[in-house]
Protein backbone atom coordinates (compact mmCIF):
# COMPACT_ATOMS: atom_id res chain seq x y z
CA UNK A 1 0.00 0.00 0.00
CA UNK A 2 3.18 1.95 0.69
CA UNK A 3 1.15 5.24 2.36
CA UNK A 4 -0.98 5.67 -0.56
CA UNK A 5 -4.54 6.40 1.07
CA UNK A 6 -7.14 5.38 -2.42
CA UNK A 7 -10.14 7.46 -1.51
CA UNK A 8 -13.48 6.84 -2.37
CA UNK A 9 -15.16 7.39 -5.33
CA UNK A 10 -18.44 8.51 -4.88
CA UNK A 11 -19.62 11.72 -4.89
CA UNK A 12 -20.46 12.17 -0.96
CA UNK A 13 -16.58 13.79 -0.28
CA UNK A 14 -17.36 17.52 0.88
CA UNK A 15 -14.36 18.47 -0.73
CA UNK A 16 -15.66 17.26 -4.17
CA UNK A 17 -18.47 19.18 -4.73
CA UNK A 18 -17.86 22.88 -5.51
CA UNK A 19 -21.26 23.94 -4.17
CA UNK A 20 -20.57 22.17 -0.49
CA UNK A 21 -16.52 23.13 -0.55
CA UNK A 22 -17.51 25.90 1.90
CA UNK A 23 -19.54 24.17 4.18
CA UNK A 24 -17.26 21.38 4.14
CA UNK A 25 -14.15 23.88 5.94
CA UNK A 26 -16.71 25.66 7.79
CA UNK A 27 -18.19 22.04 9.13
CA UNK A 28 -14.35 21.28 10.19
CA UNK A 29 -14.80 21.76 13.41
CA UNK A 30 -18.12 20.05 13.78
CA UNK A 31 -17.03 16.67 12.36
CA UNK A 32 -17.36 13.40 14.35
CA UNK A 33 -13.34 13.67 14.55
CA UNK A 34 -10.85 16.47 13.64
CA UNK A 35 -7.26 14.95 13.28
CA UNK A 36 -4.12 17.07 14.64
CA UNK A 37 -0.07 16.64 15.77
CA UNK A 38 1.25 18.08 18.41
CA UNK A 39 4.76 18.89 18.07
CA UNK A 40 6.96 19.30 22.04
CA UNK A 41 9.83 21.75 20.58
CA UNK A 42 11.57 21.32 24.05
CA UNK A 43 11.50 17.43 23.46
CA UNK A 44 12.69 17.77 19.83
CA UNK A 45 16.19 17.12 19.07
CA UNK A 46 16.11 16.92 15.44
CA UNK A 47 17.19 13.72 14.79
CA UNK A 48 15.36 13.08 11.44
CA UNK A 49 13.89 9.83 12.64
CA UNK A 50 10.49 11.07 11.43
CA UNK A 51 11.85 11.98 8.19
CA UNK A 52 12.93 8.82 7.42
CA UNK A 53 10.32 6.90 9.17
CA UNK A 54 8.05 9.15 6.72
CA UNK A 55 10.20 8.42 3.59
CA UNK A 56 10.36 4.41 4.35
CA UNK A 57 6.40 4.31 5.17
CA UNK A 58 5.20 6.50 2.41
CA UNK A 59 7.62 4.92 -0.01
CA UNK A 60 8.89 9.03 -1.13
CA UNK A 61 10.99 9.29 -3.45
CA UNK A 62 14.61 10.39 -3.70
CA UNK A 63 15.00 14.34 -3.35
CA UNK A 64 11.83 14.68 -1.52
CA UNK A 65 10.39 14.54 1.69
CA UNK A 66 6.71 14.94 3.12
CA UNK A 67 8.29 16.08 6.57
CA UNK A 68 11.27 17.81 7.40
CA UNK A 69 13.64 19.83 10.60
CA UNK A 70 13.59 23.32 10.62
CA UNK A 71 16.03 24.27 13.71
CA UNK A 72 16.13 28.15 14.78
CA UNK A 73 18.55 29.90 17.06
CA UNK A 74 17.63 33.25 18.21
CA UNK A 75 20.24 35.77 20.33
CA UNK A 76 23.34 36.19 20.94
CA UNK A 77 26.21 33.57 22.46
CA UNK A 78 26.01 32.89 25.34
CA UNK A 79 21.94 33.59 25.74
CA UNK A 80 20.86 31.99 22.97
CA UNK A 81 17.41 29.68 22.88
CA UNK A 82 17.09 27.25 20.15
CA UNK A 83 13.91 25.42 18.70
CA UNK A 84 13.36 22.57 17.21
CA UNK A 85 10.16 21.57 14.74
CA UNK A 86 9.39 18.76 13.10
CA UNK A 87 7.24 19.95 10.23
CA UNK A 88 4.76 18.63 7.52
CA UNK A 89 1.70 19.48 5.98
CA UNK A 90 -0.71 21.62 8.31
CA UNK A 91 -3.78 19.93 7.01
CA UNK A 92 -5.49 23.40 7.21
CA UNK A 93 -8.95 23.56 8.25
CA UNK A 94 -9.01 26.41 5.90
CA UNK A 95 -7.25 24.59 3.08
CA UNK A 96 -5.93 27.10 -0.02
CA UNK A 97 -5.02 23.91 -1.80
CA UNK A 98 -8.38 22.47 -1.99
CA UNK A 99 -9.55 25.92 -3.14
CA UNK A 100 -7.18 26.11 -5.84
CA UNK A 101 -7.13 22.82 -7.00
CA UNK A 102 -9.16 22.45 -10.49
CA UNK A 103 -10.28 19.55 -10.90
CA UNK A 104 -11.20 18.35 -7.18
CA UNK A 105 -8.00 16.14 -6.69
CA UNK A 106 -7.09 18.43 -4.07
CA UNK A 107 -9.94 17.37 -0.80
CA UNK A 108 -10.78 17.17 2.66
CA UNK A 109 -10.92 13.81 3.71
CA UNK A 110 -12.22 12.57 6.85
CA UNK A 111 -10.98 13.66 10.35
CA UNK A 112 -9.70 17.06 8.52
CA UNK A 113 -6.59 15.19 6.36
CA UNK A 114 -6.07 17.18 3.10
CA UNK A 115 -5.14 14.83 0.43
CA UNK A 116 -4.29 14.78 -3.14
CA UNK A 117 -6.27 12.06 -5.51
CA UNK A 118 -4.06 11.13 -7.78
CA UNK A 119 -5.94 9.69 -10.42
CA UNK A 120 -7.72 13.43 -10.46
CA UNK A 121 -4.14 15.46 -10.59
CA UNK A 122 -3.38 17.00 -13.80
CA UNK A 123 -0.27 18.35 -12.09
CA UNK A 124 -1.11 22.04 -12.85
CA UNK A 125 0.50 22.59 -9.90
CA UNK A 126 -1.85 25.49 -8.23
CA UNK A 127 -2.06 24.10 -4.99
CA UNK A 128 1.69 23.98 -5.07
CA UNK A 129 1.67 27.70 -5.45
CA UNK A 130 -1.13 28.24 -3.22
CA UNK A 131 0.35 26.25 0.26
CA UNK A 132 1.90 28.85 2.02
CA UNK A 133 4.17 26.76 3.97
CA UNK A 134 5.37 24.91 0.26
CA UNK A 135 4.21 21.27 2.07
CA UNK A 136 3.60 19.81 -1.49
CA UNK A 137 5.83 18.75 -4.21
CA UNK A 138 5.73 17.65 -7.93
CA UNK A 139 6.05 13.25 -7.51
CA UNK A 140 8.29 11.82 -10.16
CA UNK A 141 4.92 10.16 -11.62
CA UNK A 142 3.40 13.28 -12.27
CA UNK A 143 0.88 14.08 -9.55
CA UNK A 144 1.25 16.25 -6.75
CA UNK A 145 2.57 14.38 -3.21
CA UNK A 146 2.22 15.39 0.30
CA UNK A 147 1.98 13.91 4.29
CA UNK A 148 -1.11 12.25 4.26
CA UNK A 149 -1.25 12.18 8.04
CA UNK A 150 -0.71 8.14 7.37
CA UNK A 151 -4.26 7.92 6.97
CA UNK A 152 -4.30 4.23 6.14
CA UNK A 153 -1.91 3.36 8.81
CA UNK A 154 -4.97 5.92 11.40
CA UNK A 155 -7.91 4.08 9.84
CA UNK A 156 -6.40 0.82 11.23
CA UNK A 157 -6.02 2.04 14.68
CA UNK A 158 -1.97 2.93 13.98
CA UNK A 159 -0.03 6.35 14.74
CA UNK A 160 1.21 7.97 11.98
CA UNK A 161 5.01 6.30 10.61
CA UNK A 162 6.56 9.92 12.47
CA UNK A 163 4.95 9.73 15.25
CA UNK A 164 5.93 5.79 15.70
CA UNK A 165 9.19 6.37 15.31
CA UNK A 166 9.91 9.22 17.48
CA UNK A 167 12.19 8.32 20.18
CA UNK A 168 11.83 11.52 22.36
CA UNK A 169 8.09 11.35 22.65
CA UNK A 170 8.02 14.72 21.19
CA UNK A 171 5.28 14.16 18.20
CA UNK A 172 1.47 13.33 19.35
CA UNK A 173 -1.34 12.74 16.74
CA UNK A 174 -5.13 12.40 17.50
CA UNK A 175 -8.46 13.57 17.47
CA UNK A 176 -8.72 17.02 18.63
CA UNK A 177 -12.71 16.68 18.95
CA UNK A 178 -11.86 14.66 21.98
CA UNK A 179 -11.26 16.65 24.80
CA UNK A 180 -9.61 13.55 26.37
CA UNK A 181 -6.92 12.96 23.41
CA UNK A 182 -3.39 13.16 24.09
CA UNK A 183 -3.07 16.02 21.66
CA UNK A 184 -6.12 17.84 23.32
CA UNK A 185 -4.87 17.53 26.65
CA UNK A 186 -1.52 19.05 26.05
CA UNK A 187 -2.95 21.94 24.29
CA UNK A 188 -4.81 22.30 27.46
CA UNK A 189 -1.94 22.30 29.45
CA UNK A 190 0.94 24.20 27.76
CA UNK A 191 1.63 27.48 25.31
CA UNK A 192 1.51 26.51 21.68
CA UNK A 193 1.52 28.18 18.57
CA UNK A 194 0.94 27.02 14.61
CA UNK A 195 3.12 28.76 11.99
CA UNK A 196 2.19 32.03 10.21
CA UNK A 197 -1.36 32.26 11.73
CA UNK A 198 -1.70 35.26 9.76
CA UNK A 199 -2.50 33.29 6.57
CA UNK A 200 -5.69 32.42 7.94
CA UNK A 201 -5.55 29.05 6.90
CA UNK A 202 -6.24 27.42 10.67
CA UNK A 203 -3.55 24.91 10.72
CA UNK A 204 -3.84 21.76 12.47
CA UNK A 205 -0.07 20.79 13.51
CA UNK A 206 0.61 22.79 16.35
CA UNK A 207 3.95 23.12 18.04
CA UNK A 208 4.06 23.15 22.15
CA UNK A 209 6.47 25.93 22.94
CA UNK B 1 17.05 40.24 22.85
CA UNK B 2 15.03 37.24 20.91
CA UNK B 3 15.30 40.02 18.04
CA UNK B 4 19.35 40.04 18.29
CA UNK B 5 20.20 36.95 15.61
CA UNK B 6 18.04 34.59 13.92
CA UNK B 7 19.26 31.71 12.45
CA UNK B 8 17.28 28.89 10.38
CA UNK B 9 18.12 25.98 9.18
CA UNK B 10 15.80 24.13 7.28
CA UNK B 11 15.76 20.27 6.79
CA UNK B 12 13.84 20.15 3.08
CA UNK B 13 15.29 20.19 -0.10
CA UNK B 14 12.57 19.41 -2.49
CA UNK B 15 13.30 19.50 -5.84
CA UNK B 16 11.14 22.70 -7.32
CA UNK B 17 10.60 23.91 -3.93
CA UNK B 18 13.38 24.36 -2.19
CA UNK B 19 15.11 26.66 -1.75
CA UNK B 20 12.51 29.03 -3.57
CA UNK B 21 9.76 27.70 -5.61
CA UNK B 22 10.37 27.36 -9.68
CA UNK B 23 7.16 24.87 -10.23
CA UNK B 24 6.22 27.13 -12.94
CA UNK B 25 8.72 27.40 -15.80
CA UNK B 26 8.27 29.75 -19.38
CA UNK B 27 5.03 28.25 -20.16
CA UNK B 28 3.04 29.63 -17.65
CA UNK B 29 3.95 33.47 -18.79
CA UNK B 30 4.26 32.85 -22.35
CA UNK B 31 0.86 31.09 -22.13
CA UNK B 32 -0.64 34.54 -19.67
CA UNK B 33 1.32 36.72 -22.70
CA UNK B 34 -0.62 34.75 -25.05
CA UNK B 35 -4.00 34.18 -23.04
CA UNK B 36 -4.37 38.50 -22.74
CA UNK B 37 -3.25 39.07 -26.27
CA UNK B 38 -6.15 36.74 -27.79
CA UNK B 39 -8.25 39.14 -25.44
CA UNK B 40 -7.33 41.72 -26.09
CA UNK B 41 -7.21 40.65 -30.23
CA UNK B 42 -10.88 39.88 -29.75
CA UNK B 43 -12.11 42.80 -27.68
CA UNK B 44 -10.88 45.50 -29.63
CA UNK B 45 -11.94 44.64 -33.19
CA UNK B 46 -15.26 44.27 -31.58
CA UNK B 47 -15.72 47.34 -29.36
CA UNK B 48 -14.24 49.39 -32.33
CA UNK B 49 -17.22 47.80 -34.68
CA UNK B 50 -20.17 48.23 -31.59
CA UNK B 51 -19.37 52.08 -30.94
CA UNK B 52 -18.79 52.89 -35.24
CA UNK B 53 -21.70 50.30 -36.17
CA UNK B 54 -19.61 49.69 -39.10
CA UNK B 55 -17.61 46.41 -39.96
CA UNK B 56 -13.51 46.76 -40.37
CA UNK B 57 -11.94 47.60 -43.78
CA UNK B 58 -8.57 45.93 -43.26
CA UNK B 59 -7.47 42.41 -43.11
CA UNK B 60 -6.36 42.35 -40.26
CA UNK B 61 -9.23 43.42 -38.15
CA UNK B 62 -11.54 41.26 -39.92
CA UNK B 63 -9.96 38.06 -39.25
CA UNK B 64 -8.48 38.94 -36.09
CA UNK B 65 -11.32 36.80 -34.27
CA UNK B 66 -9.64 33.90 -35.87
CA UNK B 67 -6.13 35.35 -34.91
CA UNK B 68 -7.80 35.39 -31.35
CA UNK B 69 -8.33 31.45 -31.06
CA UNK B 70 -5.12 30.58 -32.93
CA UNK B 71 -3.34 32.51 -30.44
CA UNK B 72 -5.14 30.93 -27.44
CA UNK B 73 -4.36 27.51 -29.05
CA UNK B 74 -1.04 28.17 -28.51
CA UNK B 75 -1.15 29.43 -25.52
CA UNK B 76 -2.71 26.61 -24.58
CA UNK B 77 -0.28 24.29 -25.71
CA UNK B 78 2.09 26.01 -23.81
CA UNK B 79 0.00 25.23 -20.57
CA UNK B 80 -0.53 22.00 -22.04
CA UNK B 81 3.62 21.57 -21.92
CA UNK B 82 3.21 22.86 -18.22
CA UNK B 83 1.36 20.20 -16.73
CA UNK B 84 3.40 17.15 -14.91
CA UNK B 85 0.20 14.82 -15.25
CA UNK B 86 -0.38 15.11 -19.50
CA UNK B 87 -2.30 12.16 -19.67
CA UNK B 88 -5.28 13.73 -17.32
CA UNK B 89 -5.43 17.43 -18.92
CA UNK B 90 -8.98 15.79 -19.63
CA UNK B 91 -9.74 16.23 -15.85
CA UNK B 92 -10.11 19.89 -16.05
CA UNK B 93 -13.33 19.30 -18.17
CA UNK B 94 -15.29 16.62 -15.41
CA UNK B 95 -15.49 19.02 -13.14
CA UNK B 96 -16.04 22.95 -12.23
CA UNK B 97 -14.66 23.96 -8.92
CA UNK B 98 -16.21 27.20 -8.29
CA UNK B 99 -12.96 28.62 -5.83
CA UNK B 100 -10.33 27.56 -8.24
CA UNK B 101 -9.54 30.86 -10.85
CA UNK B 102 -8.25 27.87 -13.14
CA UNK B 103 -10.97 26.09 -12.72
CA UNK B 104 -13.09 29.20 -14.51
CA UNK B 105 -10.12 29.48 -17.27
CA UNK B 106 -10.59 26.41 -18.04
CA UNK B 107 -14.21 26.90 -18.83
CA UNK B 108 -13.46 30.39 -19.68
CA UNK B 109 -11.06 29.21 -22.82
CA UNK B 110 -13.81 26.69 -24.02
CA UNK B 111 -16.25 29.71 -24.42
CA UNK B 112 -13.81 31.82 -26.41
CA UNK B 113 -13.59 29.53 -29.06
CA UNK B 114 -17.14 29.22 -30.34
CA UNK B 115 -17.49 33.21 -29.90
CA UNK B 116 -14.36 33.54 -31.57
CA UNK B 117 -15.28 31.63 -34.84
CA UNK B 118 -18.82 32.98 -35.26
CA UNK B 119 -17.33 36.59 -35.06
CA UNK B 120 -14.40 35.37 -37.52
CA UNK B 121 -17.20 34.17 -39.78
CA UNK B 122 -19.49 37.05 -40.26
CA UNK B 123 -16.48 39.27 -40.58
CA UNK B 124 -15.41 37.63 -44.07
CA UNK B 125 -16.48 39.20 -47.16
CA UNK B 126 -18.31 37.64 -49.83
CA UNK B 127 -15.40 35.91 -51.51
CA UNK B 128 -14.03 34.67 -48.65
CA UNK B 129 -17.60 32.97 -48.09
CA UNK B 130 -17.49 31.44 -51.69
CA UNK B 131 -14.08 29.94 -51.46
CA UNK B 132 -14.72 28.51 -48.16
CA UNK B 133 -18.34 27.22 -48.82
CA UNK B 134 -16.46 25.57 -52.17
CA UNK B 135 -13.91 24.09 -49.17
CA UNK B 136 -16.75 22.69 -47.15
CA UNK B 137 -18.38 21.95 -50.28
CA UNK B 138 -15.32 19.51 -50.70
CA UNK B 139 -15.59 17.32 -47.14
CA UNK B 140 -20.02 17.75 -47.49
CA UNK B 141 -20.11 20.49 -44.65
CA UNK B 142 -21.88 22.75 -47.18
CA UNK B 143 -24.57 22.91 -45.23
CA UNK B 144 -23.42 23.45 -41.04
CA UNK B 145 -20.76 26.09 -42.93
CA UNK B 146 -24.56 27.90 -44.18
CA UNK B 147 -25.97 27.89 -41.02
CA UNK B 148 -22.94 28.80 -39.44
CA UNK B 149 -22.73 31.91 -41.49
CA UNK B 150 -26.17 32.68 -41.23
CA UNK B 151 -26.36 32.37 -37.62
CA UNK B 152 -23.46 34.74 -37.56
CA UNK B 153 -24.60 37.30 -39.79
CA UNK B 154 -27.95 37.57 -37.75
CA UNK B 155 -26.10 37.41 -34.06
CA UNK B 156 -23.53 39.97 -35.58
CA UNK B 157 -24.39 42.64 -32.37
CA UNK B 158 -25.19 40.08 -29.61
CA UNK B 159 -21.80 37.93 -31.19
CA UNK B 160 -20.05 41.14 -30.65
CA UNK B 161 -20.88 42.04 -27.08
CA UNK B 162 -20.24 38.24 -26.20
CA UNK B 163 -16.96 38.58 -27.22
CA UNK B 164 -16.29 41.58 -25.20
CA UNK B 165 -17.56 39.64 -21.98
CA UNK B 166 -15.83 36.39 -22.91
CA UNK B 167 -12.40 38.54 -23.89
CA UNK B 168 -12.48 40.30 -20.72
CA UNK B 169 -13.00 37.46 -18.94
CA UNK B 170 -10.18 35.75 -20.46
CA UNK B 171 -7.99 38.69 -19.60
CA UNK B 172 -9.26 39.30 -16.18
CA UNK B 173 -8.82 35.53 -15.17
CA UNK B 174 -5.27 35.09 -15.96
CA UNK B 175 -4.68 37.96 -13.58
CA UNK B 176 -6.89 36.65 -10.99
CA UNK B 177 -5.16 33.08 -11.07
CA UNK B 178 -1.88 34.52 -9.53
CA UNK B 179 -3.54 37.47 -7.62
CA UNK B 180 -5.71 35.14 -5.86
CA UNK B 181 -2.66 33.10 -3.98
CA UNK B 182 -2.64 34.62 -0.90
CA UNK B 183 0.74 32.73 -0.53
CA UNK B 184 2.38 34.26 -2.57
CA UNK B 185 2.99 38.03 -1.25
CA UNK B 186 4.29 38.86 -4.64
CA UNK B 187 0.77 37.95 -6.47
CA UNK B 188 -1.86 38.53 -4.16
CA UNK B 189 -3.21 41.67 -5.24
CA UNK B 190 -6.60 41.89 -6.57
CA UNK B 191 -5.27 44.53 -8.91
CA UNK B 192 -3.13 41.72 -10.97
CA UNK B 193 -6.94 40.60 -12.68
CA UNK B 194 -7.44 44.87 -14.39
CA UNK B 195 -3.77 44.99 -14.92
CA UNK B 196 -3.37 41.89 -16.87
CA UNK B 197 -6.58 42.37 -19.01
CA UNK B 198 -5.54 46.13 -19.59
CA UNK B 199 -1.98 44.60 -20.71
CA UNK B 200 -3.70 42.59 -22.90
CA UNK B 201 -5.41 44.93 -24.67
CA UNK B 202 -2.37 47.14 -24.93
CA UNK B 203 -0.39 44.21 -26.53
CA UNK B 204 -3.42 43.45 -28.87
CA UNK B 205 -3.65 46.72 -30.06
CA UNK B 206 0.18 46.54 -31.00
CA UNK B 207 -0.40 43.39 -33.06
CA UNK B 208 -3.23 44.37 -35.04
CA UNK B 209 -1.03 47.42 -36.01
CA UNK B 210 2.09 45.22 -36.63
CA UNK B 211 -0.30 43.34 -38.84
CA UNK B 212 -1.27 46.51 -40.98
CA UNK B 213 -4.83 48.71 -40.71
CA UNK B 214 -5.83 51.30 -42.66
CA UNK B 215 -5.31 55.10 -42.21
CA UNK B 216 -8.44 55.43 -39.80
CA UNK B 217 -8.58 52.55 -37.88
CA UNK B 218 -4.70 52.80 -37.22
CA UNK B 219 -5.54 56.35 -35.86
CA UNK B 220 -8.39 54.65 -33.93
CA UNK B 221 -6.66 51.49 -32.54
CA UNK B 222 -3.65 54.24 -31.95
CA UNK B 223 -5.41 55.99 -29.61
CA UNK B 224 -7.20 52.65 -27.61
CA UNK B 225 -3.44 52.00 -26.97
CA UNK B 226 -2.23 55.51 -25.51
CA UNK B 227 -5.44 54.64 -22.96
CA UNK B 228 -4.71 51.26 -22.07
CA UNK B 229 -1.12 51.98 -21.36
CA UNK B 230 -2.26 54.92 -19.26
CA UNK B 231 -4.22 52.26 -17.59
CA UNK B 232 -2.00 49.86 -16.81
CA UNK B 233 0.63 52.60 -15.52
CA UNK B 234 -2.44 53.86 -13.13
CA UNK B 235 -3.09 50.41 -12.28
CA UNK B 236 1.17 49.43 -11.75
CA UNK B 237 0.53 52.57 -9.15
CA UNK B 238 -2.12 51.40 -7.69
CA UNK B 239 -0.32 48.05 -7.44
CA UNK B 240 2.57 49.22 -5.64
CA UNK B 241 0.83 51.66 -3.14
CA UNK B 242 -0.70 48.82 -2.27
CA UNK B 243 2.26 46.94 -1.45
CA UNK B 244 4.01 49.82 0.10
CA UNK B 245 0.92 49.96 2.71
CA UNK B 246 0.55 46.58 3.12
CA UNK B 247 1.48 43.92 6.31
CA UNK B 248 5.19 42.84 5.98
CA UNK B 249 4.65 40.47 3.51
CA UNK B 250 3.42 42.88 1.29
CA UNK B 251 5.73 45.26 1.98
CA UNK B 252 8.98 42.71 1.24
CA UNK B 253 6.84 42.69 -2.50
CA UNK B 254 7.25 46.04 -2.69
CA UNK B 255 10.31 45.99 -2.54
CA UNK B 256 11.27 43.36 -4.54
CA UNK B 257 9.67 44.85 -7.20
CA UNK B 258 11.24 48.59 -6.42
CA UNK B 259 14.33 47.94 -5.61
CA UNK B 260 15.59 44.33 -4.79
CA UNK B 261 16.38 41.57 -6.82
CA UNK B 262 13.16 42.41 -9.61
CA UNK B 263 13.93 45.92 -9.68
CA UNK B 264 15.85 45.87 -13.15
CA UNK B 265 14.12 44.54 -15.00
CA UNK B 266 10.98 45.98 -13.68
CA UNK B 267 12.22 49.14 -13.87
CA UNK B 268 13.64 48.79 -17.16
CA UNK B 269 11.46 46.10 -19.53
CA UNK B 270 8.23 46.61 -17.99
CA UNK B 271 7.78 50.33 -17.17
CA UNK B 272 10.39 52.30 -19.17
CA UNK B 273 10.35 49.41 -22.65
CA UNK B 274 7.16 48.50 -22.56
CA UNK B 275 5.18 51.18 -21.45
CA UNK B 276 6.58 54.51 -21.00
CA UNK B 277 8.78 55.05 -24.72
CA UNK B 278 5.42 53.51 -26.33
CA UNK B 279 3.17 56.10 -24.72
CA UNK B 280 5.85 58.67 -25.50
CA UNK B 281 6.05 57.35 -29.12
CA UNK B 282 2.28 57.66 -29.55
CA UNK B 283 1.69 60.64 -28.54
CA UNK B 284 4.29 62.11 -30.66
CA UNK B 285 2.55 60.46 -33.29
CA UNK B 286 -0.81 61.66 -32.46
CA UNK B 287 0.36 65.06 -32.27
CA UNK B 288 2.38 65.81 -34.64
CA UNK B 289 0.37 63.44 -37.32
CA UNK B 290 3.31 61.18 -38.19
CA UNK B 291 3.62 57.65 -39.63
CA UNK B 292 3.78 55.23 -36.92
CA UNK B 293 6.85 53.74 -36.33
CA UNK B 294 6.48 49.69 -36.51
CA UNK B 295 9.23 50.22 -33.08
CA UNK B 296 6.39 51.37 -30.84
CA UNK B 297 4.05 48.45 -31.05
CA UNK B 298 7.26 45.76 -30.84
CA UNK B 299 7.90 47.39 -27.92
CA UNK B 300 4.62 47.03 -26.62
CA UNK B 301 4.78 43.44 -26.96
CA UNK B 302 8.51 42.85 -25.12
CA UNK B 303 6.53 45.09 -22.56
CA UNK B 304 3.29 42.78 -22.05
CA UNK B 305 5.49 39.53 -21.83
CA UNK B 306 8.39 41.05 -19.47
CA UNK B 307 5.25 41.53 -17.15
CA UNK B 308 3.90 38.49 -16.87
CA UNK B 309 7.73 36.74 -17.12
CA UNK B 310 8.86 39.44 -14.11
CA UNK B 311 5.75 39.09 -12.48
CA UNK B 312 5.92 35.31 -12.21
CA UNK B 313 9.32 34.57 -11.38
CA UNK B 314 9.15 37.43 -8.59
CA UNK B 315 5.90 36.17 -7.18
CA UNK B 316 7.54 32.32 -7.16
CA UNK B 317 10.32 33.66 -5.16
CA UNK B 318 8.20 35.56 -2.47
CA UNK B 319 7.20 33.25 0.29
CA UNK B 320 6.31 33.38 4.13
CA UNK B 321 9.02 31.45 4.69
CA UNK B 322 11.19 34.91 4.42
CA UNK B 323 9.28 35.88 7.74
CA UNK B 324 10.34 33.04 10.29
Amino acid sequence: MSGQIEPSRGGSRSGESFLLKPVAYASALGREKRYAMVVDTRLCVACKACVLACKGENAVPDGYSRDWLVEEVRGWFPHLSAENRSERCNHCAKPPCVAACPTGASHVEDGGAVLVTHDKCTGCKACIASCPYDSRYPHPDGYVDKCTFCLHRVQAGKQPACVEVCPTFCLHFGNLNDPESEVSRLLRGRKSKVLHPETGCEPNVFFLT
Amino acid sequence: MNDAMLEVVHGRHNALIDPSLQVWGWEIPVYLFLGGLAAGVLILPALMELLSGAKARSMALRLAPWLSAALLSLGMCALFLDLSFKLHVYRFYLAFEATSPMSWGSWILLLVYPVAILLGLGGLTEGERARLLASAGRVRLTSLLMCLLGRADALRRPLLWAGVVVGAGLGIYTGILLGAMAARPQWNSAILGPLFLTSGMSTGAALLLLLGLDEHERHAVVRWDVGAIVAELVLIGVLLVGFATGDRTSQHAFWHLTSGPWAAPFWSLVVVTGLGVPLALEAVEIRRRLPLAMLTPVLVLIGGLSLRVVLMLSGQASSFREFP
